[in-house]
């Protein structure tokens, strides 16, 4: 369970974090997600009582961070995976963590299985890493306590498509055993395949957040048919609004009724999908569009 | 690269902290881990063959050519003191800036958030490395004199006073603590390796200027430490090392503490 209280972050006149409030609970894996920039890192340094925040506060299990007495053994946490020492093998990173934390030694090969970093790969240097193989251990440095909760800044970055997966499989098993999992990322196209949750934020403020289904879902579905006069017809038979262009329609519905509607109507679909990611998509780009970096871009 | 949690056999289970309340960690065991990020690393271990090995070079150099009939056991172990003194302040800033400079920060103090703790790990854990390398100057001091009595037949001198073992002892852990103070004084290793190397030698030559004399004897360690290390204290000599020591030890740590307890960590 993560509390976050109107928590904000002055660097004299400019405002990184914004008076941002949440709350992430048991069993479910919520994505912090907004564009480079956005106050993401400095939010969850807070969190984990790296930076002072100039006001609010974050509660993990009902206690300050600073407050939990062996933290790792609660609250798992990985802020850079970068940020290791090069001249260490993947195996000595972990076993200072066992170390400090006090946990068996087997742990140590444990959470390399979890995380799939081999016997070999765990003797080789951190300098010798790829950024994948960095996230792994960095996600296997934040398993090592057995924690129920995990904090992790940007894991998917650098992974793989297949890692992506990877990584949703093994966050979504830890919430199923409930595990509370906060994730930032500045791609939608991760978070939407690792998250249930978004917390979408820009410029320190959060602009939007709910479940992955209801932001994804809002703005109704996008259908495309070998007929679709006849759907269209049936839709707002059905008492549907409907617009269309030469892709397909848009029709304020869910997936689920459109779908219904095609059958009864005997209409073959050949596309159909929540437009839900392309209005977020917008939102996202809006978030970042009037800052300089695009416009020497474009 | 496909590892799945199986919930039946998984390794997460949540179950510690519903079972066993979590209690904080052991101080001592702060300090086990600081000293073995001191020498795990490629840099701190080679770091600690550079310092062994000089030392090994000049014993072997003194049993060589040395005049074997008046070398005493000190004599020995004040030569290795040299490397030390050069080598050990460095071991101290790196186990100081690593934190901030390799950005293990991060890592060591979100384990361990109550930062005065993890300060005062590494400043002991690098206070027992420094006697650990101080005991293995003594024995290869021991080893090398008695090379030179068996081998070469000097009549064997053993004789140390306690006042040089002692002011040995303390300098060498007055060296490791002034290079902690430093690293966390600045929080970056090569400006805190210039600045200890730099600010003593600049205030020795200023120190030599005639009227900066008597500010000199008080504020100057350099010259403060070799009563200590010949076995010569006296207690105005006590009285120099002091202030030298507040001056070069206490206020870098005084300023490096507060820096690594204040600091925003990135």
């Amino acid at each position: 369970m993560i509390t976050v209280e109107n928590l904000t972050k002055r660097y004299g006149s400019f405002t990184a974090v914004d008076d941002i409030s949440f709350e992430v609970t048991p069993g479910s894996v919520v994505g912090f997600l907004g564009p480079n920039g956005a106050g993401k890192s400095t939010a969850m340094r807070m969190m984990t009582g790296l930076t002072p925040p100039t006001s609010g506060r974050t509660l993990i299990l009902g206690r300050a961070y600073r407050d939990l007495p062996n933290p790792a053994r609660q609250v798992g946490v990985m802020l850079d995976a970068a940020a290791q020492h090069p001249g260490r093998t993947g195996r000595e990173v972990l076993h200072l963590v066992g170390m400090t934390i006090g946990v068996p030694k087997d742990r140590v090969e444990r959470s390399l299985e979890m995380v799939g970093l081999t016997s070999e790969e765990a003797k080789r240097r951190v300098r010798n890493y790829s950024l994948g193989m960095r996230q792994r251990l960095g996600l296997a440095g934040a398993l090592m306590g057995d924690p129920q909760v995990l904090i992790l800044d940007e894991p998917a970055n650098g992974l793989d498509p297949q890692g992506i997966h990877w990584m949703r499989q093994l966050l979504r098993a830890y919430a199923d055993q409930g595990g509370t999992v906060l994730l930032s990322s500045h791609l939608l196209h991760e978070v939407q395949i690792i998250a249930d949750d978004l917390v979408m934020i820009g410029r320190g403020r959060i602009v939007a957040r709910g479940s992955k289904a209801a932001l994804l879902g809002a703005q109704g579905t996008r259908a495309n048919s070998l007929d679709n006069d006849a759907l269209a017809v049936a839709a707002r038979a059905a008492g549907l609004e409907v617009s269309g262009d030469r892709n397909g329609l848009l029709i304020k519905a869910t997936p689920e009724q459109v779908g219904r509607l095609a059958l009864e109507a005997r209409v073959v679909l050949t596309d159909l999908h929540t437009t839900g990611s392309e209005a977020l998509e917008d939102l996202f780009l809006s978030l970042t569009a009037p800052d300089a970096r695009d416009h020497v871009a474009a | 690269m496909t590892a799945v949690i199986d919930p039946t056999t998984s390794p997460v289970t949540h179950d510690s902290a519903t079972v066993a309340p979590i209690s904080g960690i052991p101080f001592a065991r702060l300090v086990r881990v600081e000293l073995r990020k001191m020498v795990d690393t490629r840099a701190g271990r080679w770091m600690l063959i550079v310092m062994s090995g000089i030392s090994a070079l000049m014993v072997a150099a003194l049993v060589l050519w040395g005049n074997s009939d008046k070398v005493t056991l000190g004599d020995y172990v004040g030569l290795t003191s040299f490397p030390l003194m050069v080598l050990l302040p460095i071991v101290g800033i790196m186990a100081a800036t690593a934190e901030w400079s390799q950005r293990t920060g991060l890592v060591t103090f979100t384990l361990e958030p109550r930062r005065a703790r993890v300060l005062l790990a590494k400043i002991l854990a690098g206070v027992a490395l420094g006697l650990v390398v101080v005991a293995a100057s003594f024995a290869a001091g021991a080893l090398g004199h008695l090379v030179a009595t068996t081998v070469r037949g000097a009549h064997g001198d053993w004789s140390m006073p306690g006042q040089v073992v002692l002011g040995f002892v303390v300098a060498m852990t007055m060296f490791v603590v002034q290079g902690l103070a430093f690293g966390f004084a600045f929080l970056n290793t090569p400006l805190a390796i210039v600045a200890s190397i730099l600010l003593p030698t600049v205030w020795s030559i200023v120190g030599a200027l005639p009227k900066m004399r008597t500010a000199a004897t008080w504020l100057d360690l350099n010259r403060s430490m070799e009563p200590l290390m010949s076995g010569s204290m006296t207690a105005s000599a006590w009285a120099h090392l002091g202030t030298a020591s507040v001056v070069w030890i206490g206020i870098p740590l005084a300023v490096g503490g507060w820096r690594v307890l204040t600091r925003e960590v990135k």
